[in-house]
């Protein structure tokens, strides 16, 4: 075949199959498309109703005060501060713990011991366990068996052991995600084990621990099963003097308006849920803005 | 390169060395005398088990858990397998650099005295000024002080190039002074230029340490050492002068490897 017999005709012009395949392409791009931008309306609805109803109730007197008028009337004050007392002083358990455990299993644990396992299948299990049997658990051991009572400190140790295996988890993850080639270099170097994670594995496993953390005030703050036992209570006309006193929650608080109490305006229920739903967002944008930013900062 | 060690002294010697990884057997009664102060290279095709020597003799290889050990490394006379041997102390005077140059993400400066720091005892004070007089000495032995002296602030995982990484890789382990230097194909990751830098190095620090070269380049092992160990399948084939081994191997299989008939 003489060249210029061809010259004029594409050779990369496209065949029947090629545009059915480049249809089937679109198609597919289109309509996973759609279903990943479904997932952002129920948040979407969410916002809007919570600020449409419950916006008019939020002024700086509903965080600050007490409920008054049987809870039909006033403010939040005690259940923000319990909401807050509770979240403290269960990361201030859960975290060490945690932490200490994480970093056991990725750093000492040998993979092939029937106690690593173990330690992992239990771990697993405690974060499948419903928050309710949480409640009961947390009923049962801290309040009855370590006379504990119904406290802040009984809910809080109910909480942590909630929140205990998803510290774990991250914390593992990120401790994981160190590269390997740095430990090498400290161990060849003649450095203990405790050494290299003091010196190199944990600074630069901090974000993501951190970051696992913080995730896991916002789960703390929203759940209201685990509390609702243990030390946190419907109405109390003051403040806790101490960690073994009751206290009231947001999360308890706003299923108590919503079903238990009668003649509750409709803006007072909403106005909770939104300061709650106002906290996670607060914290978990924090948290992402953290991640991102040590991230960046974070070159190897 | 000729009449390179009138002393003789041993700085490691295997002793029946036998090595299985889990039933697989990679090392089979491997007897080596490795000279002090000169380079010595080993070559072999992948899996022959020169790294696997390597990783014996700072007792790196343990950490997989399901190495067992038969025979003895001595180095300086010293079995590393007995019971009274600190890993700690073996591996400060043994030192690896590998194949992946692997700083750590700290500043440069806290790179080079990290040895130092972690084998002194809490009681011995050490001024600022002493840590940078280390730091100093051993950027200069590697020949990476000019480059680097207006950025020891800086994270060594930053801005450095390949070849400055590896030297800085050679430079952390200096200021604990070791005695044996383990190489597991240091320049394998680098340029043709980063890898004539690091071998100028190497040649440089050449009687001050024991170096052991693990290489895959044969044109390396050529340049850049004095005796040469080519290892097959588990076994040590041949020990010799580099120079006699490259010209005159005494074995079939040594020129076969040399001569790329397999590798």
């Amino acid at each position: 075949m003489h060249p210029a017999a061809t010259i004029d005709t594409n050779r990369f012009g496209a065949e029947a199959i090629n545009l059915k395949n480049a249809q089937v392409q679109k198609l597919v791009m289109i309509l996973l498309g759609i279903m990943a931008t479904v997932l952002v309306i129920p948040v979407v609805m969410i916002v809007i109703t919570l600020i449409q109803r419950g916006g008019p109730a939020i002024s700086w007197a509903f965080l600050t005060t007490f409920p008054s008028n049987g809870m039909t009337a006033g403010g939040i004050f005690p259940a923000l501060l319990g909401t807050v007392w509770l979240v403290a002083i269960s990361l201030l358990a859960s975290v060490p713990l945690g932490v200490a455990a994480a970093i056991y299993l990725s750093e000492y644990a040998p993979q092939d011991h029937w106690l690593t396992r173990v330690i992992n299948l239990a771990t697993i299990n405690l974060a499948g366990v419903p928050s309710i049997v949480h409640a009961l658990f947390g009923l049962g051991a801290f309040v009855a068996f370590f006379h504990l009572g119904t406290s802040i400190l009984a809910a809080s140790l109910t909480l942590a052991v909630m929140t205990l295996p998803v510290v774990i988890v991250a914390s593992w993850e990120s401790l994981q995600s160190v590269p390997q080639a740095f430990r090498e270099a400290c161990w060849n170097m003649g450095a203990t084990r405790w050494q290299t994670i003091w010196h190199v594995v944990l600074p630069n496993a901090l974000t993501g621990i951190l970051t696992g953390i913080i995730l896991q005030v916002s789960r703390a703050a929203g759940e209201t099963a685990p509390i609702m036992f243990t030390g946190a209570a419907f109405f109390l006309p003051h403040l806790p003097s101490g960690v073994m006193d009751q206290t009231m929650a947001l999360a308890l608080h706003l299923f108590t308006i919503s079903t238990q109490v009668p003649g509750v305006p409709d803006e007072i229920p909403f106005g909770v849920a939104l300061v709650l739903f106002g906290i996670v967002l607060v914290v978990n944008t924090f948290s992402i803005w953290l991640r991102m930013y040590l991230r960046s900062k974070k070159k190897w | 390169m000729t009449n390179v060690n009138n002393q003789e002294n041993i700085a490691i010697r295997t002793v029946n060395l036998n090595l299985w990884y889990g039933s697989f057997q990679a090392l089979f009664d491997v007897n080596l005398a490795i000279k002090q102060g000169i380079i010595t290279s080993m070559i072999g095709p992948s899996g022959c088990g020169k790294s696997t020597v390597l990783r014996s003799v700072d007792r790196i290889n343990e950490r997989l858990g399901y190495v067992r050990i038969d025979g003895a490394i001595q180095v300086l006379d010293k079995n590393v397998y007995d019971a009274d041997v600190d890993l700690a102390q073996l591996r400060k005077q043994v030192g690896m650099v590998f194949q992946r140059p692997n700083p750590l993400p700290i500043s440069i400066f806290d790179n080079i005295i990290f040895g130092h720091r972690i084998h002194r005892s809490p009681e011995q004070k050490i001024s600022r000024s002493e840590e940078e007089a280390i730091v100093e000495a051993a950027l200069r032995r590697v020949l990476l002080w000019d480059k680097v002296k207006d950025k020891l602030k800086r994270k060594a995982t930053l801005d450095l190039s390949l070849e400055e990484r590896q030297k800085l890789c050679i430079a952390r382990l200096l200021p604990v002074k070791p005695a044996v230097l383990l190489m597991d194909e240091p320049c394998s990751a680098l340029d043709p230029k980063g890898t004539s830098a690091v071998e100028e190095l190497i040649w440089e620090l050449r009687g001050e340490y024991t170096i052991l070269l693990v290489t895959h380049n044969m044109a390396q092992a050529r340049r850049a050492s004095d005796e040469c160990v080519f290892m097959l399948m588990g076994r040590v084939m041949e020990h010799s002068k580099t120079d006699d081994m490259f010209v005159t191997p005494a074995k079939r299989e040594t020129a076969d490897y040399i001569e790329g008939r397999y590798g």
